[in-house]
């Protein structure tokens, strides 16, 4: 990273402000227990009655130029990504956090407060509407084979014609069964929405992010009123005996990373620009 | 506020397995730090295109680093594209160039033959 550091000589290095999180206030004690981007305590920046927890960014390093070069480098995106998580899943623990989208950065305290104070409204109403609930996600994976298949008609015909109907069926078999498994994924969010807050259905993952042996049908987020979680575990498991064509999956509980914007987040992979 | 009680994996058997595993997986901490939270805009504009580009790219690499590695697959560390700390093979000196491209061509062609297996395993599923 030899360009890095010639950024660095040309400029002194300033101190900006990596934005985790919005909350309604922090104790500075608590705040000291947290470990920010680069092991440091965190630090709460007030303004407009709320609390921006940010940490001190260097921007030598979070800088504009050195951060898109960063961000390229996948084990500096994964220690990014997970100190940033780990910050504001301990603020979730505390109370209601409005989670920043990573890279987030404020050239210094001063112009995170400005941001702060512009956004005002619609973070209290954000952390208001949060308060109380939590973000659990379920995801669906296809079980290959599970759905009904057509029985193989016998019939007449030498090897090669059998060899025919054998691969026709196993790829209508194929079909029927990603069809069973979307429908179920659909029936399975409805009920899922039915006891939830709020839910939404993100795009769903590739195998190769998901790790998963079988595709991925349902990436539902759901935010929770506390109080019913134990019904929603209890309906995730009823809903998976209902549906073996799919095999569910529970986790979190997450920031609500999925219920903080105005409208729901478009089931696609799209990236919008900031305004 | 009081502590949620721990998750749980719910699977079809109705067996109910202890979640929560730490460190969380990969992919879920990305797509949510990456897509999802509120978006403010910071002094410092890092085109979120790019990040989109990335994370296409990160899914065409594997589920993590170390699983990838694991099981053999590191090429995006001499992919420039991908690793900033990317360095081109070590080479002891010049050489005779027939001799490189005569060296090379199996390389190519075997890790063109891997990509394949790889693709049509993908779309299998996929498809």
């Amino acid at each position: 990273m030899s360009s890095t550091v010639e950024a660095a000589a040309a400029r002194p290095a300033v101190a900006g402000a990596w934005l985790h999180g919005v909350v309604r206030d922090a104790d500075r004690a608590a705040l000291a227990a947290i470990a920010g981007m680069d092991g440091a305590p965190v630090r709460a920046v007030s303004a407009a009655g709320l609390v921006a927890v940010v940490s001190t960014a260097p921007l030598d390093e979070y800088g504009e130029q050195p951060l898109r070069r960063n961000l390229e480098d996948l084990a500096w995106l994964e220690r990014a990504a997970r100190a940033h998580h780990e910050v504001v899943a301990a603020l979730a623990r505390r109370g209601p956090v409005v989670p920043a989208r990573l890279a987030t950065v404020h050239t210094d305290d001063g112009r995170v407060a400005e941001s702060l104070a512009a956004r005002r409204a619609e973070l209290v109403a954000t952390l208001d509407r949060l308060t109380g609930r939590g973000e659990w996600g379920v995801k669906g994976y296809l079980v290959p084979g599970a759905a009904a298949v057509s029985a193989e008609p016998a019939g007449a015909g030498g090897v090669g014609t059998a060899y025919l109907r054998r691969r026709r069926a196993q790829l209508t078999a194929r079909d029927e069964g990603q069809q069973a498994a979307s429908a179920a994924a659909e029936e399975v969010h409805a009920a899922l929405c039915e006891l939830a807050v709020a839910g939404r259905r993100h795009a769903p993952q590739d195998r190769r992010l998901s790790g998963a042996a079988t595709s991925m049908v349902l990436n539902g987020a759901y935010l929770l009123d506390l109080a019913v979680l134990a019904d929603f575990t209890a309906l995730v498991g009823a809903l998976a005996d209902r549906h073996p064509e799919i095999k569910l999956e529970l986790t979190g509980p997450w920031p609500p990373y999925s219920f903080v914007a105005e409208r729901p987040a478009e089931p696609t992979h799209t990236v919008r620009e900031p305004r | 506020m009081t502590r949620p009680q721990a998750p749980s994996v719910v699977q079809n058997s109705g067996q109910v397995l202890p979640a929560g595993h730490e460190p969380a997986n990969l992919g879920d901490i990305l797509e949510r730090v990456l897509d999802r939270g509120i978006v403010i805009a910071g002094d410092i504009r890092v085109s979120l295109l790019d990040i989109e580009l990335l994370t296409l790219k990160l899914r065409l690499v594997i589920a993590s680093v170390d699983t990838a590695r694991q099981i053999g697959i590191d090429w995006w560390e001499h992919d420039p594209w991908l690793s900033s700390r990317a360095r081109p093979p070590v080479e002891p000196g010049p050489r005779d160039p027939e001799q490189v491209e005569a060296e090379r061509r199996p390389r190519v062609a075997a890790k063109a033959r891997r990509r394949d297996a790889e693709l049509e395993e993908w779309n299998e599923f996929d498809g």
